[in-house]
């Protein structure tokens, strides 16, 4: 007989296929037969469907087909539309903002054209996806935490992408599309504005990132630690103080002396992720707007130590006397 | 249908962890690996390089067989052969033992008749004649006036040239993108992986910009605030572009040179960073003014796509190695490299050649570096990996 595990379990729970609770005030329906899939009972839930649309879900995924279609499209004449280079080299390619000469003017299609163009439908997409997110959670009496955690990686996003570009008047400031080149991105960002990582605003992002991996490892070995106590029903343990997570907290609390709640635990969790973005999106739009060089801000406001010199005296070599130029 | 589906993605997951395993194997060094301190402690200023690679570079960066010197005596080459311009102050046995030299170090196998007519040695009809003597006052002159690069070490045409008409490391303008985009977007110069820039989507010819022209490297600002620096991003990029190539052609880590938390700062460099800033001036002046004025006496056969000369980046001398031939001197036993006016310097009063890394060393778990010292009272060295 299947054996239930707290690791890896191949125990699947299946009722019968559930439609959900009735729609209201919606002139959208939820479509598809739901049936049953086994892969997705080892992710999660086994039943698959019915999805609802609605209006803003199918505008949102025709945008966000728009943008994937330019940049795929753009990225394929790079390689002269050779189906194998666009393959082989698919991580290299891009599609790159305005050279920095064009401003915040409209450039033509092919300089940077289409990346205004790919930005603005991937931008439109991503925001009908929050409001249908956040009229599903209405709509089905929720509260709209998922929403507003959405909401803070748009802002970095957006700060990215729109507004930090604006602020320094050129869209070439602004991220390409691409796998390898917006990590290349990324470190020329932080080369030219002088060391990111003196950006006291990266280092809560930072915080908060690793934070959130750090909480969600003990929460989530916690629950799985006490599920043998029925702690998977985290809802009515949160309600009715049980066995399991009574015995989550005891761990917790003898083992540093403090302990989180069922409940606080995911309040914690949820301000961690979204201030990982929010403090991070913060960072960039100083960059380069209020601040030029973060290290040098670093030596300023003293957080950048300095060591004792190794080699004697380095001086730049184009302000000797008489130097060549 | 669900059997069907769970072998499925068992099939991928196994053919995705091949994948991966074949990416990791063939992206990464295995261990062990040396890093070597070179600035204070914990600032991260090392030298990393695989052990295992040092017997190959050792091997191919032998200075080629000492030609005995024939004498300074007798009369000089300019009284006894015509049209010697730049080399007829050596005596007739000096004369003849540069030409047998240079014929070992560029054209091994063709041999003379690779410059001369055999008919008439004096004879400038093959392009090779010209070229090879505009390139010995290209060599007179990087040893007479870069001396803040190349030091008493000096170059030679093997710097180069090692055994080849044409040095195996020279580059050329990169032709413009073919794709007829039309519409679709131009190539911006980037996003394709090139060797140059160590396969990154980084400018793939940062060299035309700064090697050929003199754009300027630095984007970095030198206040906290904004002021006047208007450097973009996409700049970074290239300048970060030729920095790549800096450390492929020299097989040295970025903090061979920069201290990373402020590449910009000269004060937390390493001198290294000085010699390379006139190792840029260097290259642009032999660009500029020895190699492209030859433009028009090479054939086309030797010319780039899109018909420019071959120029040369910071690879033509180092090939791999932070001092072309691990810094030994040939020029101080072929002093007629210095230049006339120089050459008057006994070779004695250059530096001598530093000694190779010592035999020993290359079958010693950790040995020390190729030549590359420890900075001076720093903590223990080498630094094995960390436990």
């Amino acid at each position: 007989m299947a054996q239930y595990q707290n690791l890896f379990t191949r125990v699947q729970v299946r009722g019968p296929v559930y439609a959900g609770v009735p729609m209201t005030g919606s002139n959208w329906t939820r479509s598809g037969k739901p049936y049953f899939l086994h892969f997705f009972g080892v992710l999660g839930d086994a039943q698959v469907g019915p999805i609802y649309l609605g209006a803003t879900g199918v505008a949102s995924l025709i945008c966000g087909f728009i943008a994937f279609e330019i940049i795929g499209l753009n990225m394929w004449a790079s390689v002269n539309w050779d189906p194998v280079q666009f393959l082989r080299q698919l991580p290299w390619l891009a599609l790159e903002p305005p050279a920095p000469g064009t401003g915040l003017r409209l450039p033509p299609l092919n300089e940077g054209g289409w990346w205004l163009m790919a930005g603005f439908f991937l931008t439109a997409s991503i925001l009908l996806w929050w409001v249908r997110i956040y009229r599903r959670a209405r709509s089905l009496g929720m509260g709209t935490h998922v929403a507003w955690a959405f909401a803070a990686a748009i802002w970095l996003y957006l700060v990215l992408g729109f507004i930090r570009p604006l602020l320094m008047g050129s869209w070439s400031e602004a991220v390409p599309f691409g796998i390898f080149p917006h990590l290349d991105w990324t470190a020329a960002f932080s080369i030219r504005y002088g060391n990111l990582f003196y950006n006291p605003f990266h280092m809560l992002s930072i915080v908060f990132l690793y934070g959130s991996t750090l909480l969600f490892a003990m929460h989530g070995a916690t629950v799985l630690a006490i599920s043998r106590f029925g702690a998977e029903r985290e809802l009515e343990q949160i309600v009715h103080r049980g066995t399991a997570f009574e015995r989550g907290t005891l761990f917790w609390r003898w083992t540093m002396g403090f302990a989180a709640t069922a409940e606080s635990i995911h309040r914690w969790a949820w301000w961690f992720a979204v201030l990982c973005p929010l403090t991070g999106g913060i960072g960039i739009l100083l960059t380069g707007t209020v601040v030029d060089n973060w290290y040098l801000w670093g030596v300023k406001h003293g957080i950048a130590p300095t060591y004792p010199p190794v080699w004697g005296p380095v001086v730049d070599p184009s302000l000797v006397p008489g130097a060549p130029r | 249908m669900n059997h069907g589906i769970r072998l499925a993605f068992g099939l991928l997951g196994i053919v995705a962890a091949v994948l991966v395993t074949i990416v990791v194997l063939l992206s990464f060094d295995r261990p062990p690996i040396t890093a070597v301190q070179r600035g204070f402690r914990g600032v991260g200023m090392e030298q990393v390089y695989n052990p295992r690679e040092v017997a190959t570079y050792l091997a191919a960066n032998q200075p080629p067989e000492l030609i005995p010197s024939l004498g300074d005596d007798g009369p000089r080459a300019s009284e006894i052969y015509e049209n010697v311009q730049v080399l007829g102050h050596l005596s007739e046995g000096e004369f003849t033992r540069a030409m047998l030299a240079m014929t070992a170090w560029v054209a091994p196998e063709q041999g003379c008749t690779y410059c001369h007519n055999p008919e008439n040695m004096a004879s400038e009809e093959l392009y090779t004649y010209k070229v090879a003597r505009r390139m010995i006052q290209m060599t007179q002159h990087i040893n007479a006036d870069y001396q803040p690069h190349v030091a008493e070490t000096g170059v030679t045409c093997h710097t180069c040239h090692r055994g080849q008409p044409v040095p195996e490391y020279i580059w050329f303008n990169e032709p413009p993108a073919s794709n007829a985009a039309g519409m679709l977007q131009v190539s911006s110069g980037q996003n394709k992986a090139t060797p140059l820039v160590n396969n990154s989507s980084l400018p793939s010819d940062p060299l035309t910009p700064y090697f050929e022209g003199a754009h300027s490297i630095r984007v970095q600002g030198d206040t906290a605030l904004p002021t006047s620096n208007r450097h973009s991003i996409k700049e970074a990029e290239w300048t970060y572009a030729l920095m790549v190539h800096f450390s492929q052609a020299l097989g040295v880590n970025c903090t061979f040179c920069h201290n990373s938390r402020n590449f910009g700062d000269w004060s937390q460099s390493s001198p290294q960073r000085v010699s390379a800033w006139h190792g840029i001036g260097m290259t642009r002046d032999i660009n500029q003014n020895y190699l492209k004025p030859l433009q028009d006496v090479f054939p086309d056969y030797r010319l780039g796509p899109t018909g420019d000369v071959a120029k040369v980046n910071c690879s033509t001398c180092h090939q791999g190695v932070y001092k072309p031939l691990f810094g030994v001197s040939m020029l101080a036993d072929y002093p007629e490299f210095r230049g006339p006016e120089r050459q008057a310097t006994p070779a004695s009063a250059a530096t001598p050649a530093p000694v190779l890394v010592p035999a020993p060393l290359l079958i010693v778990p950790v040995p020390a570096p190729l030549l590359i010292v420890p900075a001076p009272g720093v903590g223990p060295t080498p630094t094995t990996p960390p436990q």
